[in-house]
């Protein structure tokens, strides 16, 4: 309840600060709404088969905002289908184990080589839309941005202590709102740091699928990304120097307007007992939750319809009790469909399973021969791009993180950076390289680099951070030496951070191997051995049968390669080199 | 005599395991809760108290047997229950008032009543103007009121608490419980009957009309009986302290005849824990034990377990498996809720380190087979190393997957103290001392 106090302070701020921030709000609906209806325009005129780019700077804000709208359909798609599936995955004791498993796979399998597959198919699904183009896009950019996010949820919904599902129990919750008052909660936190990465993720496959090349037929979408790559294949530095700048901001916006926001707002989620000291704040988050306008619209709309809700649910449980008194429910026949169309899915997998195999069929040895020797190649720099990633962030991050005063400035910095998608710089280094006369297969390797090892300095320094500082001064106090302070405290403190950078660190860099090995440039066609360049060059030639045997290879090796190296080393983090016992 | 609200007709809870053997928790048991009384459920850490207090608010299924409330079962019958939680379980992101309004949102009562009633309990236990501060920014004790408030704004037929105060320090405690009952005797909530579990004997003698204990492996109730003290009870009047030391004597002694086991399905005979192989090890520390000696040593080798506990600030579930613990290594005798030094414990106490190791090892070679078996198969093998799989496997037969773990903490506990073997952490694995390489795993694993 407020008191009289309270009430008082804020007729006074009604009169000066909320009338400018309704104003803006408004301004934000007003703008929202020509936004849908101009993307609507776009989405559901006639598919252009090759949309002309054009490199003035004048189109950018446009095709930023084309890109933009691509990344939050993608980003609200992932985030239903996360929670929906992280639900289940959770609550239902069938599916659990084999859900798991599917999403430990769907991690790892190269997202960029499905890309000709979903263009030919939705462009078959839409044929006279352009919405069918847009879909593919974006149904790509959600597979690069789903799964850690419905790993996330599924994780917190586990983790929920059981006295707090009992008082839902006892208190007859219904499914609704225990998802609202506990789940989405609880989860919450986890949901919004994954969403960061899946943004970042996306905005890294969406630079390369607004643009590319399917055997005869060349997909084109105007956005951010198609204009990078047209300035870059007409060598056109001014307007890539544009993008990018454009890129830049677009990341630091969403990163003020929208995460930190979120962030600051998620505190009251923490599942702790006392009050943290130091919080994230935000003005635009004090200005959302002082603007009249969202008060008047959610006790207008959201709370009546919450209240309507809750009492029908509360009905409806009354009525479901009485008739299971009365007679039990036919279980029987539910086991039966249950089977039934678990039987009709298995078939149909099989199927699609066997053609799939039929078409490797096609592939002569040579090629399997040739594919395994980009594997090995693709391997040593995937790797090789790792270790020099961890030789300079180690040291660099280290010593970022034990100094508060250099952290508190670089670790938002070097957040940025991390979410800056670099796809986007790929052209303009690629051309830097070839103006040194360095060819692709040193480039490659750069390229991987700068997708990977900001992951890493990001965990390092939080990692420092990390350790505490009696540590520290046990250290200083001893006299250890240069080297047994670095064996003795610091690699073991930043172990578990360094294994979780490097862990997302080779993801990228798999994932950056497919466009870093094969690119092109002015007309040019250049690639290296690897089996990036393979994946890239068979979906380029429409040679499908390979296409499938080089992302089954890669798959295969990542999740091989997460088996055998990362789990044990994440467990050993887990256990042995946990600081806080 | 009036009609019981709950009767629980020969609820039992078990787990099946992969093996032909289930891990009973609790054995069949038949209690029922009549109108106008709290009951308090005593018993050791390991008796099924919450296991059995779940059953009965129809949170948690009976493996057999059936919970009834008012002659229908709890699955098929509208019932109106709360629960106070040891960790209060609110919901730390809604305000005060959000938090005592949820149940009622449930229920789908209309926002203006719901708000009327939450403020008005809220009163009651004594939150007036904390409706919208959050759980976080309150002391143990006020959230605690808050999850009395919830569970009380929705007036129970019956209201459940599991260990309500335990979380609690002794002043918050001893305030919350003496208000509960000033609600209660004077009528102010219109609760039918109160259910406590509680690990606190004084606790229990001072709140229940009615005590039930139960015993361990599996549980089962020893003794219901009671309690026909005057409010206000004095903790130093004579009775009172008469119980107490009846519940500890009931509590420390282990001759009371076995609940009869029952015979499953196909002939089958469940396993009483007691006629099994390996018996439960308590989950002491040496040290633990060696300073209970010292201490009764100092008490002229004999005393009173009440007293110890008293002296100790010990809550029971504390004290119960060090005494346990010196009990099975024949250190301590334990007579009629006394407990008393045997000379091999005296000698222990009295020992210096290295000796009290050597004694140790010999009491816990003699009577401890699980720490015999591991230090034989160690030595038969010729590596001198084996797989702690190996004998996850045998305890599991035997206890449920989380306990059998703790029975091998236990034992590598033990183990490594008396010097008998050593674990190596990273590789799960035993190892003899002797060896090169399990002295630098030593060396590594040392706490």
């Amino acid at each position: 309840m407020k008191t009289r106090h309270t009430l008082s302070r804020e007729l006074v701020l009604e009169r000066t600060w909320p009338f400018f921030i309704d104003l803006g709000v408004a301004a934000a609906l007003l703008a929202g709404f020509y936004a849908v209806l101009w993307v609507a325009k776009f989405w559901f005129s006639t598919a252009i088969p090759e949309v002309e780019i054009y490199r003035s700077p004048s189109h950018l804000p446009l095709y930023a905002f084309y890109s933009l709208i691509r990344i939050f359909v993608a980003y609200a798609l992932s985030l239903l289908f996360a929670v929906g599936y992280g639900y289940v995955a959770a609550y239902n004791k069938r599916f659990e184990t084999l859900m798991i498993a599917t999403l430990d796979i769907l991690q790892s399998i190269p997202v960029l080589s499905f890309l000709p597959g979903v263009m030919l198919a939705m462009m078959s699904l839409f044929p006279s839309r352009q919405l069918g183009i847009e879909f593919g896009a974006i149904l790509l950019i959600f597979t690069g941005e789903v799964w850690n996010m419905a790993f996330s949820f599924y994780t917190s919904l586990k983790s929920i202590p059981r006295e707090l599902q009992e008082a839902c129990t006892i208190n007859r919750f219904s499914a609704w709102q225990r998802l609202f008052q506990l789940e989405l909660p609880f989860a919450a936190i986890g949901l919004i740091w994954n969403s960061m990465v899946s943004v970042a993720n996306g905005w890294f496959f969406l630079m390369i699928c607004e643009m590319f090349p399917v055997g005869s037929r060349n997909f084109r979408l105007p956005g951010l990304g198609s204009y990078l790559q047209t300035a870059a294949s007409h060598g056109d530095t001014q307007a890539m120097v544009y993008g990018i700048i454009t890129m830049i901001l677009i990341i630091v916006l969403t990163d003020q307007l929208l995460w930190r926001p979120l962030i600051a707002w998620s505190d009251k989620f923490k599942f702790e007992n006392v009050e943290s000291s130091n919080r994230i704040t935000s003005p635009i988050l004090y200005a959302l939750r002082n603007s009249n306008v969202l008060g008047i619209i959610n006790r207008h709309t959201f709370r009546p319809a919450a209240e309507r809700l809750y009492a029908q649910l509360a009905e409806r449980r009354e009525r479901n009790l009485a008739r299971a008194a009365k007679h039990s429910r036919p279980q029987r026949t539910q086991g039966i469909i249950f089977f039934m169309v678990m039987g009709f899915v298995l078939i149909a997998i099989c199927i699609a399973a066997f053609h799939a195999v039929m078409l490797l069929h096609d592939v002569h040895v040579s090629g399997l021969i040739l594919l395994l020797k980009g594997a090995a190649a693709t391997f040593l720099r995937v790797n090789a791009s790792l270790l020099i990633a961890a030789l300079w962030t180690i040291p660099v991050g280290v010593a970022i993180g034990s100094h508060p005063k250099l952290a508190n400035i670089a670790q938002p910095l070097a957040q940025i950076t991390a979410s800056f998608p670099a796809t986007a710089l790929f052209p303009l280094l690629l051309l830097a390289l070839l103006h040194a006369g360095l060819g692709l297969g040193i480039g490659s390797l750069a390229l991987m680099l700068l997708a990977a090892q900001w992951y890493i300095l990001f965990n390092v320094i939080a990692g420092a951070m990390a350790i505490p500082s009696d540590l520290m001064e046990v250290s200083t106090l001893f006299h250890f030496s240069g080297v047994q302070r670095w064996t003795t405290v610091i690699l073991p403190g930043i172990f578990p951070f360094l294994i979780t950078g490097l862990v997302t660190a080779s993801g990228g860099a798999w994932n950056a191997s497919i466009v870093a090995e094969y690119f092109k440039l002015q007309d040019r066609t250049l690639q290296t051995v690897g089996l990036g360049a393979q994946i890239s060059a068979a979906s380029d030639q429409g040679n499908y049968p390979l296409l499938l045997l080089a992302t089954i290879i890669m798959a295969l090796m990542v999740v091989t390669i997460n088996r055998l190296v990362w789990r044990p080393l994440y467990k050993l983090a887990e256990t042995r080199y946990r600081l806080d016992g | 005599m009036t009609e019981p609200i709950i009767r629980a007709q020969q609820v039992e809870k078990f787990y099946a395991q992969p093996s032909e053997n289930r891990i009973q928790v609790i054995a069949p048991t038949s209690l029922e809760i009549f109108p106008g009384e709290i009951v308090a459920l005593l018993g050791p850490s390991g008796s099924g108290k919450s296991t059995l207090l779940r059953m009965l608010a129809g949170l948690s299924k009976p493996s057999a047997g059936e919970v009834l409330w008012h002659g229908k079962p709890v699955s098929a019958s509208q019932i109106n229950v709360s629960i106070v939680f040891q960790s209060f379980a609110l919901f730390p992101w809604l305000t005060v008032l959000e938090n005592v309004e949820a149940p009622l949102k449930a229920r789908g009562i209309a926002s203006t009543t719901r708000h009327k009633s939450s403020l008005k309990i809220l009163d009651t236990v004594g939150l007036d103007g904390f409706a919208s501060a959050y759980p976080k920014e309150l002391s143990g004790g006020m959230r605690q009121r808050v999850g009395f408030a919830r569970a009380l704004v929705v007036e129970p037929e019956v209201l459940f608490m599991d260990e309500p105060f335990s979380a609690l320090d002794v002043l918050t405690a001893e305030n919350l419980r003496s208000e509960l009952l000033e609600l209660w005797q004077k009528k102010t909530i219109p609760t039918q009957a109160i259910f406590l579990v509680t690990h606190n004997i004084e606790e229990a003698v001072l709140l229940a009309d009615r005590i039930i204990v139960l015993g361990r492996n599996p549980g089962h109730v020893r003794t219901d009986f009671k309690v026909n003290l005057q409010h206000p009870r004095d903790r130093k009047s004579a009775p009172f302290t008469a119980l107490v030391d009846y519940i500890y004597k009931v509590l420390t002694r282990p001759d009371v005849a076995p609940a009869e086991m029952p015979v499953i399905e196909g002939g089958r005979r469940v396993r009483d824990q007691r006629q099994m192989h390996y018996e439960m090890l308590p989950h002491a520390r040496p040290g633990g034990i060696a300073g209970l000696l010292e201490l009764i040593i100092d008490l002229n080798g004999r005393t009173d377990i009440y007293r110890l506990a008293d002296e100790l600030a010990f809550e029971i579930d504390d004290l119960l498996p060090i005494v346990d613990a010196a009990q099975l290594l024949s250190f301590l005798r334990v007579e009629e809720g006394d407990v008393a030094i045997t000379p091999e414990g005296r000698e222990y106490a009295e020992s210096e380190i290295l000796r009290q190791k050597e004694l140790f090892r010999k009491a816990a070679l003699d009577h401890v087979l699980l720490l015999r078996q591991i230090t034989r198969a160690l030595n038969n093998k010729t590596d001198h190393t084996v797989p702690e799989d190996f004998f996850l496997d045998m305890l599991d037969e035997q206890f449920s997957e989380e306990e059998t773990q703790r029975q091998l903490d236990t034992a590598i506990n033990w183990g490594r103290y008396a010097e008998l073997f050593d674990f190596d952490a990273s590789r799960r694995r035993f190892v003899l001392p002797e060896t090169e390489e399990s002295m630098a795993a030593a060396g590594e694993t040392e706490e």
